[in-house]
């Protein structure tokens, strides 16, 4: 712990760098247009939080992130977003690469039908890491991140859904965690458990940015302002303000990002 | 520590806390852009494998097309011996003779004919009625019975019921019709009519069970009757769900072979009468391929003209089926 | 003034009901007709068979003499016949299935492919005999052997295994897709890892069935010339070999009633097989029902 903290510590002296510059980032589904030049700068080593109502595009910008987007069939995009600068939207950035280096946990707790270890080892495994003893220190290590070790320790043979939504919300992170990854992008990740289970990932993530840079989106303005450095409001597809998290929520730019923090729609 | 911590790079942070359980440190992700230099082969697989999938996806493709071209052309060989018009309107189906044989196909056509139409008249009344029972009187539990019973007996082989046919009911029907022969076209038909009727039974179940419960509601709060909520609400919103599984259970009558081949008898003829021996299309294929009929002689390509005659029979019934389910498709 | 007199309606009543619970009885008999054939059919086949089903049944070859007849080539000709139809069916329809559920795009040719399935699916089996006549025993000169036979069948059961191969893909869950996708695995390493073991049980249920449906056949083995009666054994894929349902058939066709028994002996243990297949089947079916 202490170990961690202070390499935490040395990091935060450091100058902070842009993991992702998203510049005039347009995206369609079709015809129909989900994102509006959207321009965003996320720093490393902090948590961004993503609010808006439903509907405005939140997921579907963090999808983008990992290229996850590409699933989907007929999505154009036109812009470009920067990962350590490098466009990510460019063909030839190999999608593999991109998502071993940007985790991302999803709104509904998605594990394999596999053994607790089997859900962990997969990332490092799909990646050629075949080592048992490496595996096993892998799955112990990520297992400890997700602050989910001391619950599943005596049952790493089982299948993962004997687990708790909770637990198993914390195992997708232990498995994401396990290949070790740059920046983590969760989509609602709280969305579908209950008020303790999300009190635990809450504290997951003040953790986990010691280490990662974490972009949450959120449909709970509270949880935003517990955990996140930064926030980005969104509304029907265009950024309509992003600055420190505090101001924000005290005193917003932007007349529509104070009505729906004061509950006026969303 | 110190070492990692000063690298401040992608992959460099995979150190988070492992420094409390073991000594030796390692990334996860500089192992993984270790292996990914080694090995870039990898990606052929990914490369590949779509192609190869998409042969395995042109067989059954391949399949329809060797069907096709198999009968056309072994049927223009055929037509190379017998005309076009002999074949279709010809009234005496006569191969094996020594000098030269007649082929023309009616009495195979009438065969099947007679057949089929037995086993509609057994299949559907009784595949309805099993599948109203099971849609709309039936208990849960009684459902999860008979169901699989009925699937059961679809999936009995054709030959046993051929057997069953010849050795089980001609010899009851015999006792009822005295004039009734060995083989003949009524034991058959209620044997084929018996094995069409699940597949009627359930694909119309199935049809009649997605029928939404609302309308079911909305007759009986009016006061009508279960009976009449079936004929007059279920039934006519499930039609063509129905229809289309008549016309599937009709296909694969048509199509049967073993039970006509061991019941039906081999003397094809164009009489109305359902007593006497006759011989469908199937049969008659049958009957070829047992004997011992030389390659490349008009009787073996005859066999071809048949087989493309029912081919055409079973494909209009299948399109037609489709087309009914498409066409009709109930919008709930 | 009204226009409904309840009274009328109450007197038109009666007879409405009874036809109503009269109607019933005629669906539910007619149902139960239905099993009661099924009742009397395996009842039928029981009581004539079993007097022959013995050890010596089993082991012997067919013979001339019905005391001395046996199935035990047309049972090692059936297990042969799987051999083949099995890997055959099972690449083809798996490889199909994972073509059409995760490559394939929307366009006309995956919609070629999907009807052409269907309707081979319709097609009698007797035409895929005449289809192996020509390619398999004729052009390819396989003749009339375990291989030309075994090819045929798993054409004819293709569309089957495709079918429930495509189904049980279609039923794992795309959150687990995009799981692995999310930990940067590829395409073909997502669905060999979590695609196809998520859908094993169902394709093994579809692909027993399908095996079940080939083991029954009669029709497209009799047009491929298969011997309805062999006394030997093969022992390479090009050999000939003879299977339950032709030997069943040969007893079948011959007037003397003690080939009908045997027949219905050979019947019975047809059937056995087919309901072992079968329970295997439905418990893979319910163990692994409903995992996600
Ligand atoms: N797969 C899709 N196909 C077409 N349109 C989509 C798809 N997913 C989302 N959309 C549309 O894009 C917009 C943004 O959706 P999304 O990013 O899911 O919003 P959020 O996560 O903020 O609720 C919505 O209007 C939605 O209808
Ligand atoms: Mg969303």
């Amino acid at each position: 712990m202490e170990t961690s903290t202070a390499a935490a510590n040395i990091v935060n002296t450091e100058e902070k760098q842009i993991v992702y510059k998203t510049s005039d980032l347009d995206l369609w589904y079709g015809d129909n247009q989900a994102l509006k030049k959207i321009n965003l700068d996320i720093m490393e080593n902090e948590v961004t939080a993503i609010i808006g109502p439903s509907g405005c595009g939140k997921s579907t910008y963090i999808k983008t992130l990992n290229r996850m987007i590409e699933l989907v069939p007929g999505v154009r995009t036109s812009g470009e977003i920067l990962y350590r600068g490098k466009n990510i939207l460019d063909k030839s950035y190999q999608v593999e690469e991109l998502r071993t280096k940007v985790g991302m946990v999803f709104q509904k707790p998605n594990p394999f039908p596999k053994s607790i270890y089997e859900n962990v080892a997969y990332g490092p495994k799909i990646h050629g890491i075949r080592d048992k003893k490496i595996l096993d220190q892998i799955v112990e290590k990520s297992l400890r991140g997700a602050a989910i070790w001391d619950e599943v320790k005596d049952r790493l043979t089982q299948n993962a859904y004997g687990l708790s939504g909770g637990q198993q919300q914390r195992l997708c992170i232990a498995r994401c965690l396990a290949i070790e990854p740059d920046v983590i992008l969760m989509d609602e990740p709280t969305s579908a458990l209950d008020p303790i289970s999300t009190l635990k990932v809450e504290e997951l993530v003040q953790e986990l940015k010691k280490d990662f840079s974490i972009i949450i989106v959120t449909h709970n303005m509270q949880q935003a302002a517990r955990i996140s450095k930064k926030t980005a409001f969104f509304l029907n597809g265009e950024v309509i303000e992003f600055s420190e998290t505090n101001k924000i929520f005290s005193t917003p730019a932007d007349k529509r990002t104070e009505d729906y923090i004061t509950g006026r729609f969303g | 520590m110190v070492k990692c911590a000063s690298h401040l790079v992608i992959g460099m942070k995979g150190v988070f806390k492992l420094a409390t359980q073991n000594t030796n440190s390692f990334s996860v992700q500089k192992m993984i852009q270790e292996k990914k230099k080694k090995k870039s082969a990898g990606g052929i697989t990914e490369k590949i494998m779509p192609y190869i999938l998409f042969l395995t996806a042109a067989v059954s493709v391949l399949t329809t097309i060797g069907i096709v071209l198999t009968l056309i052309f072994e049927t223009f060989l055929f037509f190379d011996a017998v005309s076009i018009k002999e074949f279709f309107t010809g009234k005496v189906w006569y191969p094996f003779s020594e000098t030269n044989g007649s082929f023309g196909i009616l009495p195979l056509i009438m065969g099947t004919l007679k057949v089929t139409v037995i086993a509609a008249i057994v299949a559907v009344p009784i595949g309805l009625a099993s599948a109203i029972y099971l849609s709309e009187y039936a208990t849960d539990r009684a459902r999860r019975i008979i169901k699989p019973i009925l699937e059961v007996l679809a999936g009995i082989p054709t030959i046993v019921y051929g057997f069953f046919a010849l050795t089980f009911v001609t010899p009851i029907l015999r006792d009822i019709i005295p004039s009734l022969e060995i083989f003949n076209a009524l034991s058959p038909g209620i044997v084929i009519g018996i094995m069409i009727t699940p597949m009627i039974a359930s694909l119309s179940e199935d049809a009649m069970t997605s029928v939404p419960n609302a309308m079911r509601e909305g007759a009986l709060a009016l006061g009508a009757t279960k009976f009449e909520v079936a004929i007059k609400v279920v039934l006519p919103a499930a039609i063509s769900g129905i229809v289309a599984s008549i016309v599937l259970g009709i296909s694969r009558a048509i199509g049967e072979t073993m039970i006509v081949a061991v019941a039906g008898g081999s003397t094809p003829n164009l009489e109305w009468n359902i007593t006497g021996s006759i011989q469908t299309m199937t049969a008659y294929i049958v009957q070829v391929s047992q004997g011992d009929v030389g390659y490349g002689t008009t009787i073996y390509y005859s066999i071809y003209a048949v087989g493309m005659t029912l081919f055409v029979f079973t494909l209009v019934m299948n399109l037609l089926a489709q087309y009914i389910t498409r066409r009709f498709r109930e919008e709930y | 003034m009204n226009l409904i007199n309840h009274d009328t309606v109450v007197k038109r009543m009666k007879p409405r009901l009874s036809k109503n619970s009269i109607s019933k009885w005629i669906f539910f008999a007619l149902t139960m007709f239905v099993l009661l054939i099924l009742g009397i059919l395996l009842y039928r086949i029981f009581s004539q068979g079993f007097g022959y089903l013995d050890l010596q049944f089993l082991q012997s070859l067919p013979s001339r003499k019905p005391e001395n007849a046996g199935v035990y080539a047309a049972l090692i000709g059936t297990i042969w016949l799987m051999a083949v139809v099995a890997p055959v069916s099972l690449l083809l329809g798996v490889g199909t299935a994972i073509y059409l559920e995760e490559y394939a795009k929307e366009n006309a040719l995956t919609n070629f492919i999907k009807v052409n399935i269907s309707n081979l699916a319709g097609v009698p089996s007797i035409v895929f005999g005449l289809l192996g006549l020509t390619v398999f025993v004729r052009a390819l000169a396989f003749g009339t052997s375990v291989l030309a036979a075994g090819l045929t069948m798993s054409l004819l059961v293709l569309p089957v295994i495709i079918v429930a191969a495509q189904e049980a893909i279609r039923a794992v869950p795309n959150q687990l897709r995009e799981a692995s996708f999310g930990l940067g695995a590829t395409k073909w390493q997502t669905i060999v890892r979590i695609v196809l073991p998520a859908a094993i049980p169902g394709i093994l249920t579809g692909g027993i069935l399908a095996l079940s449906r080939a083991i029954g056949e009669t029709a497209p083995l009799v047009v491929l010339g298969m011997p309805l009666f062999l006394a030997f054994l093969p022992k390479t894929f090009l050999d000939s070999i003879t299977v339950l349902p032709l030997q069943i058939y040969n007893w079948t066709g011959r007037p003397q009633v003690e080939f009908h028994a045997l027949a219905a002996a050979g019947i019975i243990v047809l059937l056995f097989m087919l309901i072992v297949m079968n329970s295997i089947a439905v418990l893979i079916r319910n163990k692994f029902q409903k995992r996600y």
